[in-house]
């Protein structure tokens, strides 16, 4: 049953993803890089990873995704653009490219990179015994990350203020 | 119990088409998804390595990762739209002043 489920959403992810740089309208890319999105927040429940799975869909498929059409809303891009008829350089591209995807494919598939490192306590069974995934996330993010996740949101308060500085009008 | 190869090759699929899409696309809008596509199939292999290895860092790597990756397409966003300001286009041939 898990892996019927688990080749269910890597096809529709998989696919999903191809559409996205196949098709020429970028509002119809976004659409099926939603798609994407949830499939991939399928796959994370697959792995017991609720809180990540939930943060996809609420942060990815909708904060991030209603931004990017938004901006193509505003934009008001009609169809393919000319220049994307023809793409320069093929060539140069697909060589490096099918070695990368090769030996991703092989790490991934070949690797015993599973028995690497030593396994921690964080087991299924341990995880439900504590209280859940989001609860056991919650302790190590604020006692082990606690600093990092501060830097966190300095950096997006960062982020807005480039923002409002990137969108204001230049006033002479 | 699905193996975590699986995952890893779903992953590398993924970052590859992620990847083919920002060098072949013109559209800098298509290419921002396609760099978000990429970092999706990064966490999907951080959260099956942390599944894999029993630890949870992973899950909040992913965390962090999305925190960043939020900031940055508001950014990029608002700099695509200033650049649609400037030259009336979203194609990157048309963003070529730094180029030498």
């Amino acid at each position: 049953m898990e892996l019927f489920l688990f080749i269910c959403f890597s096809i529709i992810c998989i696919i999903s993803a191809l559409f996205v740089v196949l098709l020429k309208n970028p509002v119809k890319s976004a659409l099926s890089l939603i798609i994407t999105f949830f499939s991939m927040g399928g796959l994370y429940l697959l792995l017991e990873a609720e809180f990540v799975a939930l943060m996809q869909i609420l942060v990815y498929a909708g904060a991030v995704m209603v931004l990017f059409l938004f901006v193509i809303m505003l934009l008001d891009v009609k169809g393919p653009l000319k220049e994307e008829v023809y793409y320069r350089n093929r060539k140069i591209f697909t060589i490096p490219l099918v070695i990368l995807f090769f030996v991703l494919l092989l790490v991934g598939f070949f690797s015993p990179l599973a028995t690497l490192g030593k396994k921690g306590k964080f087991s299924s069974e341990w995880i439900l015994s504590q209280g859940g995934n989001v609860k056991v996330l919650a302790e190590v993010l604020f006692q082990k990350y606690l600093l990092p996740f501060e830097i966190t949101s300095v950096l997006l308060l960062v982020a807005a203020v480039g923002i409002m500085v990137l969108g204001k009008k230049r006033v002479k | 119990m699905v193996p975590l190869n699986f995952y890893l090759v779903v992953s590398a699929i993924l970052f590859s088409i992620g990847a083919v899409g920002v060098l072949v696309k013109r559209n800098t809008i298509v290419i921002f998804m396609c760099i978000e596509l990429m970092l999706n199939a990064a966490n999907l292999s951080f959260v099956s390595f942390s599944k894999a290895l029993n630890k949870v860092d992973g899950q909040l790597f992913v965390f962090f990762v999305m925190v960043v990756a939020a900031a940055e397409v508001a950014v990029g966003l608002a700099i695509i739209v200033n650049l649609f300001r400037k030259f009336g286009s979203i194609s990157v041939d048309r963003a070529n002043l730094l180029k030498w």
